[in-house]
């Protein structure tokens, strides 16, 4: 086709009518007034569409007004070529990248030429590309504009901005860009020959990310075949091998010196495989009947009845976030979706949920290093990712959290979540000799190279740069049309295909390496359909292009699964075979470009030794207790607007959480929409029976000791289920660990410590793992000069963090209940583990009563008792239910301070009170009680009362009081206009 | 026995329309005998029509809702059932649609239909800019929809990023009125009129839903497919269980005003 001549493009510019019908460019003028810049006045966004087709003025005119515009909000008009536009003030266009997934314009081409069919014309569009142009009013110099166009408007990743205005002209592309095509080229890597340090070289320059020793092992298996290594073949391995993929780290045999766990006596501990001797190990030997499938598969699956299981998984996709929120939440979201569909023959997603880490989002702007967004823009990108792609698909976001601390600002967390439904008799998956490989979803283009590796790569100022292939872009109603396939295949007959698994990180070379293990399989990746011609054999392999899975499926039932993914408008394509000769053999156009034995791929990753040792860090006075002189009614209401604590009522809205139709505890409860402590769902429409899902996460505590904190962590996961009705000892938990780095001794420590802390409390409360996940180099590097100019540190570490998931099924929904407050004149107590120190062995039995307290129906609302102590926890059951409370603490301050005497008169007595009620339990539960119903522990605090004012006293003094409404408006303010809101100063 | 013949419903699929379980539910909670078919199926295959009574297009992001939403659903509809669609509702049967729907029956030109032709309402982009999952009060204000009561109340959840119904111009919204196509609003707690969030999209005289000349077509931006259990509505765990759930009952309503 002539790309030069002018008549075969064509522009469509709609135009919104007015101001109010421009929500665009109202959403883009707040973001720039966030940035400061308050003086543009205005911002007008209008959409373009180029079209690269042969067609007349009066065809464009037709397209553009009976499909692209909508003529009570918008205006039209068509121009022929790509440039000519009204030049009119301060411009900023933003056209995608080359390469970059655009949905729309997909989606566009279809439609526009299912017009001109439909119209009789024998014309077609060839290639739609969409833009948006922003119109700014107000800018004062050409800085303004690029900085708008950088921070707010374009993401340099996957988007251009074009920048008009002041004295920059930025040219508009003339034509549409053409991919970069490759040639094809067999390529080897020279290794064989190399030494040490060559091998250290090769893997950092090739991005390999592979230690000397994983190097030296290749070497020798080259050696020993006499050949050097194709590219492809090198690849594989290093994706294989990748902490990503073979989470090496916790797989590692390590040695232990230290302080014992919970006590200070210095221990020895040796462990042959610090997961399987910890975390596998507490499953193991609690051996639940209803765990299903655990640590095999994609997800693990425990017993929903008698002919369904339940699959959950928990991922993280944080380096992606880091570099592009969006798409990097949305694929996170969709990545882990797809696990849930990809295990066994496949689950029905039904429920997602995640939890976020961000540097606080008023952090100082000047003090922000190159390469790193700012907090507030990933805020507000990932919340729009997980968002855009968990509702587009029709999965409800139902659970998660928020969680604020300076050192995430360049490793922002992003775990996402997914909950999905499966046939007992479709959990078992075995891919036979003679199936054929079958890849369905979407095509293969340039995305996301790169991601398993990158993931195991240390963050630095260039990051953006370097691995902005790295990005992928996600299109989640693809992802729904392979469901909607995949679940019609799953259910034909005895099931259609005998595996599946997910393209995820690695691409096709992790999802063809994991199903071949065993069997071996040759692979033509020439068959691989692609989004644009000139991709090479190896970008083929590696692409991490979203929205794919691969099936084995026996050749007898090939055309029958074709057919159906074909109705539902998916590609699947058989693009090789399962052989049996333990070979995955890669060809492209009948060349082998690889061929490497499965044994060794999977088998021959050179087992890491470690040694681990910990040195408690020096003592430090909680911060959080010197109240001093502080009065207490403010500090609850400090206590309710801490961003951590604060209603995330911005972000929970704006997921569905009741799409499938099956939410039951909403992330919001009562009256005054109060926290709830879980989520429930009703996954099967016709049945009562339900699923409640909690996460606990004290990286706080992983200062102090990691130990502590997995232990915290997975206590606070179990209160929070038991508090809306489940039972703690029907419930299994997920791991993730995110580390800042595990490079040394002292940091192996630390993840010897949480290992052994998730051992020790998952046996004692009979909690199995069933699935978990680790991401390990969390910290970025900055040139040191640059981070004393900032006043920063050069190395910023996360805090370790253990995310602790929990799942529990429930006999009956309808005995669920909610932490708000229901009726005035319920006693409320406080039960807690008795006597000084922590113990498991008493903690459990807490979690214990609480459940059979709940059972049996006397506890009308249960809340647990975390940051803010248990005056915040009151405080937000009375926000819940929309009434006050009056608390007389006399008998809780005499029974946890004998010393305790009289009021508090002096600044020490202040602090015993405040500690008393602000401070952090390890175990501990606020009940609303019927009647004269009796719960063994339980302390009395006070009752509900219709005053509308939350009340403390002791001994007859006034400690306390605070207006509910007064304590909503604390709790709900701080991000009540999203992540730009923090209000506290 | 006398064998009574329930009544039937089709329930469209597309690509992207993701509320088409729940609202099958619904119906057969109903009484009726209620299918799924895809979009593709009906255009191939019209004469599937026959012996329906309802056909309902449910919520979700048909197509991504690029371009718009609904757009890319309605040109399949217009471009090969439009016809078809008409008669359907000439012979006195029901055209629901619900959230993305609903977007797709205006997208269509089917609502508000009759004088007002199409293109003169539209549903915008929330006054909040974002997606919002929320429950709202609504009341029905329109008479001739054979299964909805004027003047009744109900509850019901929304979950929509474009739910603002917009109008080229004032004299739009008064014929909407005179001529009886509000068939739903908004409402306040205290029965006034609904500021954010009680009408959590910003429409024009806080219409939550409309109907065609004949009544028989509705459109909605809340979803009835959400309130068909108790345990649904974000108080069950301080209400009652007796009371039917209001989305069942609008079901019921359709099932029973074709029985």
């Amino acid at each position: 086709m002539d790309q030069d001549n002018h008549a075969n493009y064509w522009q469509v510019l709609i135009s919104p009518r007015n101001a109010s019908l421009d929500a665009r460019g109202q959403g883009a003028l707040d973001e720039i007034h966030g940035l400061g810049l308050d003086h543009i006045t205005r911002v007008r966004a209008e959409r373009l569409y180029f079209l690269l087709a042969d067609l007349s003025e009066a065809q464009v005119h037709a397209v553009g007004a009976e499909l692209l515009t909508d003529h009570v909000t918008e205006t039209c008009s068509c121009r022929p070529g790509l440039t000519e536009r009204a030049q009119n003030g301060a411009v900023v266009e933003v056209h995608y990248l080359p390469g970059v997934m655009n949905t729309a314009a997909l989606s566009t081409r279809a439609a526009i030429n299912e017009l001109l069919a439909s119209r009789g014309d024998s014309q077609r569009v060839a290639e739609v590309r969409t833009a948006w142009r922003y119109e700014i009013d107000g800018a004062k110099c050409v800085a303004d504009l690029e900085k708008i166009a950088g921070r707010v408007l374009a993401n340099g990743c996957i988007e251009r901005a074009i920048v008009n205005g002041f004295d920059r002209h930025d040219e508009l592309p003339g034509t549409f860009p053409q991919a970069r095509l490759s040639s094809f080229e067999l390529k080897s890597v020279p290794l064989c020959g190399l030494d040490d340090a060559g091998l250290t070289t090769l893997s950092r320059q090739g991005h390999l990310f592979l230690s000397l020793a994983e190097m030296q092992a290749i070497r020798t298996y080259f050696q020993k075949l006499g050949k050097e290594p194709t590219d492809l073949e090198l690849e594989t391995i290093a994706q294989t091998w990748s902490e990503h993929c073979g989470h090496k780290t916790l797989k590692s045999e390590v040695t232990y010196r230290g302080p014992g766990f919970g006590s200070d006596q210095p221990v020895e501990v040796h462990y042959d495989n610090l997961l399987v001797d910890t975390i596998v190990k507490a499953t193991n030997e609690l051996d639940r009947d209803w765990c299903l499938s655990v640590f095999v598969d994609n997800a693990g699956v425990i017993t929903f009845d008698d002919e369904h299981g339940v699959a959950f998984k928990v991922e993280t996709h944080n380096h992606p976030s880091a570099i592009e929120p969006y798409g990097g939440a949305a694929t996170g979201i969709g990545g882990c979706i797809r696990d849930i569909m990809g295990c066994g023959l496949g689950a029905k997603p039904v429920a997602s949920t995640d939890v976020f880490c961000f540097a606080p989002p008023d952090y100082p702007k000047e003090k922000l290093p190159k390469g790193v967004l700012h907090p507030r823009r990933t805020f507000a990108g990932v919340v729009r990712g997980v968002r855009d792609y968990g509702n587009r698909m029709g999965i409800p976001t139902v659970n998660g959290a928020i969680h604020f601390d300076e050192r995430y600002l360049a490793n922002p967390l992003v775990f996402c979540g997914c909950v999905g439904i499966i046939p007992r008799n479709r959990i078992d998956k075995i891919p036979q000799r003679g199936d054929r490989v079958v890849l369905v979803g979407g095509q293969t283009g340039r995305d996301g190279i790169h991601g398993a590796t990158f993931s195991s790569a240390e963050l630095t100022e260039t990051h953006a740069d370097e691995f902005s292939h790295a990005v992928q872009i996600g299109n989640p109603i693809e992802e729904k049309k392979v469901l909607d396939g995949l679940l019609r295949a799953r259910d034909a007959g005895d099931c259609l295909f005998t595996a599946v698994t997910d393209c995820g990180a690695g691409g096709l070379s992790s999802a063809v390496g994991e199903m071949a293990e065993t069997l071996g399989a040759v692979v033509n990746l020439e068959k691989v359909p692609l989004k644009y011609a000139g991709l090479s054999y190896e970008e083929i392999w590696i692409s991490e292009a979203q929205e794919r899975m691969v099936l084995s499926v026996p050749p007898e039932n090939l055309e029958a699964v074709i057919t159906i993914f074909a109705e539902e408008e998916v590609e699947a394509t058989d693009i090789g075979e399962f052989t049996g000769d333990g070979k995955l053999h890669l060809r492209f156009n009948g060349v082998t470009v690889g061929e490497l034995d499965t044994q060794f791929l999977h088998g021959g990753l050179p087992k890491q030794r470690r040694e681990a040792v910990w040195v408690p860090p020096p003592a430090k006075p909680r911060p959080a207790m010197s109240l001093v002189g502080q009065d207490l009614t403010e500090r609850l209401y400090a206590e309710l607007s801490d961003p951590d604590a604060a209603s995330k009522e911005w972000v929970i809205r704006q997921y569905d959480h009741e799409v499938q139709g099956g939410s039951v505890i909403k992330p919001l409860v009562g009256p005054g929409s109060g926290p709830s402590d879980a989520a429930v769902v009703r996954p099967r429409l016709d049945s009562d029976r339900g699923i409640a899902l909690a996460c606990g996460l004290a990286s706080d505590l992983s200062d102090i000791d990691p130990y502590w904190m997995a232990i915290a962590s997975i206590d606070e996961s179990v209160r929070n289920v038991t508090c809306i009705g489940g039972d703690p000892q029907r419930t299994a938990i997920l791991d993730n660990f995110c580390w800042g780095s595990v490079s040394d001794a002292q940091a192996m420590g630390t993840l010897v410590r949480a290992c052994q802390g998730a051992y020790d409390a998952a046996s004692a409360y009979g909690l199995p793992f069933i699935s978990g996940k680790d991401s390990l180099n969390n910290q970025f590097t900055q040139d040191p000069t640059e981070a004393k100019r900032l006043g920063i540190s050069a190395l910023i570490s996360i805090p370790n963090t253990l995310l602790i998931s929990a799942i529990s099924v429930l006999a009956d929904v309808n005995r669920c209940i909610s932490s708000d407050f229901k009726q005035a004149g319920n006693r409320i107590v406080l039960i807690q583990p008795a006597g000084m120190g922590f113990n498991l062995e008493a903690a459990h039995v807490v979690h214990l009563r609480v459940k059979e307290a709940i059972s049996s129906g006397s506890v009308l609302a249960a809340h647990d008792v975390s940051e803010g102590g248990f005056a915040a926890t009151v405080a937000e059951m009375c926000i819940g239910g929309s009434v006050g409370a009056t608390l007389d603490l006399t008998a809780i301050l005499s029974s946890e301070l004998r010393t305790y005497h009289g009021l508090p008169s002096n600044s020490k007595d202040r602090d015993t009170v405040a500690a008393s009620l602000f401070g952090p339990r390890m175990t501990a539960y606020c009940l609303e009680v019927i009647g004269d119903a009796d719960i063994p522990g339980a302390v009395l605090l006070g009752h509900v009362a219709d005053s509308g004012l939350l009340g403390v006293t002791s001994q007859g003094t006034e400690l306390i009081s605070a207006p509910v409404d007064q304590l909503a408006r604390s709790w709900k303010e701080p991000f009540a206009q999203g992540p730009g809101g923090d209000s506290r100063g | 026995m006398i064998r009574v013949a329930r009544v039937r419903v089709l329930v469209v699929r597309a690509a992207g329309i993701n509320c088409e379980q729940e609202t099958l539910h619904g119906w057969r909670l109903a009484g009726a005998q209620a299918d799924l078919v895809h979009v593709r199926q009906l255009i191939e295959a019209p004469a599937m029509l026959n012996g329906v009574q309802v056909l309902t297009i449910p919520g979700g992001f048909s197509y991504g809702d690029d371009i718009a939403a609904g757009r890319i659903l309605a040109a399949k509809f217009q471009r090969s059932l439009l016809d078809l669609l008409h008669e359907f509702v000439a012979a006195e049967k029901i055209l629901l649609g619900i959230c993305n729907g609903f977007q797709v029956l205006v997208q269509m030109g089917l609502l508000p239909g009759g004088d007002l032709g199409s293109g003169r309402v539209s549903l915008a982009t929330n006054g909040s800019g974002r997606y919002e999952d929320r429950w709202v009060i609504l009341k029905i204000s329109v008479s001739r929809c054979p299964f909805l009561k004027e003047g009744t109340q109900f509850e019901l959840p929304v979950g929509h990023g474009e739910g603002r119904l917009v109008v080229d111009d004032e004299k739009t919204l008064v014929s909407l009125h005179k001529n009886g196509h509000v068939a739903l609003q908004y409402v306040g707690n205290d029965n006034g009129s609904a500021a954010y969030p009680a009408n959590p999209n910003g429409s024009a005289d806080d219409i939550a839903g409309l109907v065609d000349d004949t009544g028989r077509v509705l459109g909605l931006m809340p979803h009835p497919d959400r309130f068909l259990h108790h345990t649904q509505h974000p108080l069950w765990t301080r209400r009652s269980s007796d009371a039917r759930p209001d989305g069942l009952t609008l079901f019921r309503s359709a099932v029973e005003s074709l029985a």
